[in-house]
């Protein structure tokens, strides 16, 4: 790892100062950050470290929304009552992020502003149709995933909390890849206020809606409808841990999978 | 660039100046020499380097040792008292829970996170709470037997 400096404010404000003069990049759990950084895949001059901020932790309910502050663990997400009682499938999904440990330490402003193509988080954030409140924007959920890692946070821009919409309905099924846990390929379906919302992470460079899935669900709320759906196999990924056409076929089995777990 | 730490590591105050890229493995091991702490993969996959930090278990080659600045450390070291091995370390000798013993101390320390948290594990239960711990000896089998055993120590 190369040397940086370290700051630890205790502020937004101070937070976002400190990004600004300092060009640094902010660290919150380090459960991506630190070992992109052991790597020297990342090598910020400056760390300003979020801990401190006391304001970037919490979950409340606002409304027909569930708040979830940016430097709230995987962990205090999986076990929180509040969300366990309106989303459940968000607490499901934030107990199936990684292990013990990562949840432990990981956090929900960390795993959205890292966007990896086969993260949990964002296919939530994305099927919910949720809101990514930063220190000084509302950025909503279709905007917000830009690319393969790419968000539309601007550097000295810090998530300050994500408002989720209670759904009607929702369900997220993921086929894990054993090593990494992460997402070979992750569905996220809810039945919204803004219609039914499919999201899915893992398959391709980055997270995106099913619109043929999403189509063929407000037709018929059913695991057949999703299962029907042929998804072309083109632009997805292709590796060593499934080809582009096993990618595609699981999209419409997990979706089919979760139409039926969301009931 | 040097940062100063004020921990407690183990009930005992620590008081060091570090290069804030230390990671918390390495002060722990090289600064504290507390080697029961293992590395077994440096990429945070193993837990062979899991400690508690405030009482949750972490991964301490995945994060910087300033992250834990002002928290309370539990390493391998600390559950012994006087002498006597900790309900859940001697559930694994008991059970035969090893056999090189190099995950052993993540083990432990993962298996005393869980209990704190389920302190009824069933065994399903007990295997996917170990999904951050690899052993790669055993087989898991008397890990998981250990585990039950120690947690139904632990509960008195
Ligand atoms: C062994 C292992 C297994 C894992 N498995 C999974 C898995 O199955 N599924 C999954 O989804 N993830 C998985 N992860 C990743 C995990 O979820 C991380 O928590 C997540 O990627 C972000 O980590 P963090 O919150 O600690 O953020 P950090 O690592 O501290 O930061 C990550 C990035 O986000 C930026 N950032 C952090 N907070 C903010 C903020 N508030 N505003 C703006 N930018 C911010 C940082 O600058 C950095 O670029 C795994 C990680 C490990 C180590
Ligand atoms: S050494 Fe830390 S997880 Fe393997
Ligand atoms: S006992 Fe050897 S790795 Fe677990």
């Amino acid at each position: 790892m190369y040397a940086f400096e370290y700051q630890r404010p205790k502020s937004v404000a101070d937070a976002v100062a400190a990004l600004a003069k300092s060009g640094g990049k902010a660290l919150a759990g380090g459960q991506s950050l630190v070992g992109a950084m052991k790597l020297r895949l990342a090598n910020p001059g400056t760390i300003v470290d979020l801990s401190g901020i006391a304001e970037l932790r919490g979950i409340k309910k606002e409304g027909d929304a569930i708040v979830i502050g940016a430097l709230t663990t995987h962990a205090e997400v999986a076990s929180s009552s509040v969300v366990k009682q309106s989303i459940p499938a968000l607490a499901a999904v934030a107990e199936g992020i990684g292990d013990r440990q990562v949840r432990n330490r990981g956090t929900l402003g960390g795993s959205i502003a890292n966007n990896d193509p086969a993260a949990d988080y964002p296919a939530a954030v994305l099927a919910l149709g949720a809101t990514v409140h930063t220190n000084k924007r509302k950025i909503i959920a279709d905007d917000f995933f830009k690319g393969m890692y790419e968000t539309a946070l601007a550097a000295d821009e810090i998530i300050t909390a994500v408002s989720f919409p209670v759904p009607k309905k929702a369900a997220y099924m993921k086929f894990p890849q054993p090593a990494s846990r992460f997402a070979l390929v992750g569905v996220f379906v809810a039945q919204t206020g803004g219609g039914t919302r499919v999201a899915v992470t893992g398959a391709a460079p980055h997270v995106h809606r099913a619109s043929t899935i999403e189509a063929a669900l407000s037709k018929s709320f059913t695991a057949d409808a999703a299962k029907a759906v042929k998804i072309p196999a083109d632009h997805l990924n292709n590796d060593i841990h499934g080809s582009a056409a096993y990618r595609a076929h699981l999209v419409s089995v997990m979706a089919s999978r979760a139409v039926a777990a969301a009931g | 660039m040097s940062v100063s730490l004020s921990l407690t590591v183990n009930d005992e105050a620590v008081n060091a100046q570090v290069d804030a890229r230390t990671l918390l493995v390495d002060f722990i091991r090289n600064n504290l020499a507390l080697t029961g702490t293992h590395v077994g993969c440096d990429t945070g996959q193993c837990g062979a380097c899991t400690v508690l930090v405030d009482g949750n278990a972490v991964k301490a080659c995945t994060i910087l040792a300033v992250q834990a600045n002002g928290s309370k450390i539990t390493t391998i070291e600390g559950l012994a008292k006087n002498g006597e091995l900790h309900p859940m370390q001697a559930a694994f000798k008991d059970c035969h829970g090893l056999q090189c013993g190099f995950c052993t101390p993540g083990m432990v320390l993962s298996a005393i996170d869980l209990v704190q948290r389920h302190p009824d594990a069933d065994e399903a239960t007990i295997r996917a709470e170990l999904e951050g711990n690899l052993c790669r000896c055993t087989g898991y089998q008397n890990i998981v037997k250990a585990i039950a055993q120690g947690a139904a120590a632990m509960r008195g």
